[in-house]
């Protein structure tokens, strides 16, 4: 079976809407849950549980510090604490209080962040999170978990809420394509082999996951086997899988919207180091800020689309011949 | 623990907790004695008369809440727990030590106890305003009290604090403000003026009380008040003395942070008296 006859990559849902359906449903289930936001409900998807369950919900104004603080003493006394804002707000803005109130003490407090990446598009650099997974994943004691459509952040957001621990989950804003059908079933911590490859690996996260699936679909009209696997959980991240892969394909290939000085590219390779030594690249955000335009257009510009994977992929394997 | 509203009680405890503050800090040979001893008397107000906690029950749901925002302080808060029952008296001079649960700041993961981390300054108060929401969604009697350093509130994060307690209306929480007048370099009025101070806070919307943060009875009044007065959060800006209790000690600077040496430590022990 094909690259392309095993994924259709229909557009599904952007993972803020689902994060925000997930939200609903597990203040259903339990009257525990509790979220809060800093002005950017409509935006995050909060403002659907705002809406059911107004008593549980606390508005706390731009104000993203004094509200990671304030999840911080809801979970202390025993709630499911959600706060969301866009990751470049509630992480910048949030971080000495994610570090003194959440992580330092071991709160378990849930993040979320939406809007992360480049791919916001038109609102630009300083609401593009081009470093959360990296601040996140700096605090000690995080999980933290970036997912790759809508029936990953659906499942991942419910399992995170009574995860034993401090938590982030990275978000984002636009419509992203299905990687997984309904009944997938998800683990924190535990990666997910969407293809096997024989000739290289792509390692990916977030909206990558469905571009390297498409740098797979064209590298195999090319004679090139390639696998790809989707680390959901950035932290703890899955040695096994990366191992493996290392040791069966031989050159992994990171790609990610994230700086590639911090984020997946150098977790991964540090375990590949650590295991079965091969040959990486790394597909990311360079030394720089993007910029404005549509989605689509920064994705585009930016080099993060399934055939800009596949050229990184060309450069890791000739390194490998 | 024997709780006591008696003002002779009450000066017994803190005349002890000062002891402990000052011995703590000389065997450790470092930490903040300053605003440990003008924090006294509110710290032994809340834990043997005002607050309702159980040393033998420490995880009670409905127990009132403490949260010293001022980490540093963390001498007068070790001495009062110690003096409660929760952690041991005999341990308190390995204050600071490697292993020792009295870390420099106060530190949850060795004492369970305690209601929050603390040590980095401007974030106890939202802390206590999660708890608070908390409580009043559970319909529990829990109250919060949150102690701020005077130089603590230059921290913006407070002020965003202050503007969510009024909004929310969180009258199960208090502020206290220890007002000594002086931080780590200097006075307050010479390193950013806090003045007009009562003004800041009843325009920020909130219930705002002024108290001689050293008079045992003037305490108990003001906690009451602030327990009586509904649809607002209380502050008490307790007027205070830095050193309070130890005459080379009292408005230095110097003794913000810096622990007595064996000499001053006798001094200061004689000064207390027993």
């Amino acid at each position: 079976m094909s690259v392309k006859d095993k994924f259709e990559l229909k557009l599904g849902a952007a993972t803020r809407e689902a994060f925000g359906k997930a939200l609903v449903e597990l203040g259903k289930a339990d009257s525990n849950v509790v979220v809060c936001d800093a002005d950017l409900s409509k935006s995050t998807f909060t403002h659907l549980f705002a809406k059911e369950f107004p008593e549980r919900f606390f508005s706390c104004g731009i104000a993203e510090a004094n509200m990671v603080s304030i999840g911080a003493g809801l979970a202390s006394s025993g709630k499911i604490a959600f706060v969301a804002s866009f990751s470049a707000f509630v992480l910048n803005k949030g971080f000495e209080q994610l570090r003194v109130n959440v992580a330092y003490p071991q709160v378990p407090l849930k993040v979320v962040g939406t809007h992360s990446g480049i791919s916001i598009g038109e609102d630009g650099p300083s609401q593009m999170s081009v470093e959360d997974l990296s601040l996140a994943s700096s605090l000690a004691g995080f999980t933290v978990i970036s997912p790759a459509d809508e029936v990953a952040t659906f499942a991942l957001v419910k399992e995170a809420a009574y995860f034993d621990g401090p938590v982030f989950i990275r978000a984002g804003r636009i419509k992203v394509p299905l990687v997984y059908g309904p009944e997938q079933k998800f683990e924190i911590g535990k990666a997910i082999t969407l293809l096997e490859g024989k000739d290289l690996t792509f390692i990916s996260t977030g909206l990558m996951v469905a571009e390297c699936i498409r740098a797979a679909a064209i590298l195999e009209e090319e004679g090139i086997s390639a696998g790809v696997i989707d680390i959901h959980t950035i932290k703890p991240i899955d040695r096994e899988a990366i191992a493996n892969a290392a040791a069966s394909t031989g050159c992994i290939v990171v790609a990610e919207e994230h700086f590639t000085d911090c984020g997946l590219g150098v977790k991964v390779a540090q375990v590949v180091c650590e295991t079965n030594p091969c040959v990486m690249e790394f597909h990311g955000m360079g030394n720089y800020y993007a910029e404005s335009g549509t989605p689509e257009e920064v994705l585009t510009k930016y080099k993060m689309t399934g055939a800009d994977v596949a050229v990184t992929a060309r450069k890791a394997l000739a390194r490998k011949k | 623990m024997n709780k006591t509203s008696d003002i002779g009680e009450l000066q017994a405890i803190a005349k002890q907790v000062r002891r402990h503050i000052v011995t703590m800090i000389a065997a450790a040979k470092s930490g903040h004695p300053g605003g440990s001893l003008s924090a006294v008397e509110t710290l032994v107000t809340l834990y043997f008369d005002v607050m309702r906690h159980d040393p033998a029950n420490p995880t009670w749901p409905e127990r009132d809440r403490f949260i010293l925002s001022k980490g540093h302080a963390a001498p007068v808060l070790y001495s009062v727990l110690a003096e409660s029952g929760y952690t041991p008296i005999e341990s308190l001079n390995t204050l600071r030590s490697i292993g020792s649960i009295y870390q420099g700041h106060p530190d949850k993961r060795f004492i369970p106890a305690l209601e929050a981390s603390t040590g980095s300054l401007g974030v106890g108060l939202s802390l206590g305003l999660g708890m608070a929401e908390a409580a009043r969604l559970d319909k529990s009697p829990t109250r919060v009290y949150v102690l701020l350093g005077d130089g603590e509130i230059q921290e913006g994060q407070i002020w965003e604090a202050a503007m969510y307690g009024a909004f929310h209306k969180m009258d199960n929480i208090v502020a206290i403000v220890d007002y000594n007048k002086i931080q780590l370099d200097g006075f307050v009025k010479d390193i950013m003026e806090l003045e007009p101070l009562a003004d800041k806070w009843r325009a920020s919307g909130w219930n705002t009380i002024e108290v001689d943060g050293h008079n045992f009875p003037a305490l108990q009044k003001a906690f009451a008040d602030a327990a009586a007065f509904k649809g607002k959060p209380t502050v008490l800006i307790a007027h205070t003395i830095k050193g309070k209790g130890v005459s080379f000690m009292e408005n230095n600077p110097k003794f913000h942070g810096v622990a007595p040496t064996k000499d001053e430590l006798e001094k200061a022990l004689q000064e207390i008296g027993a």
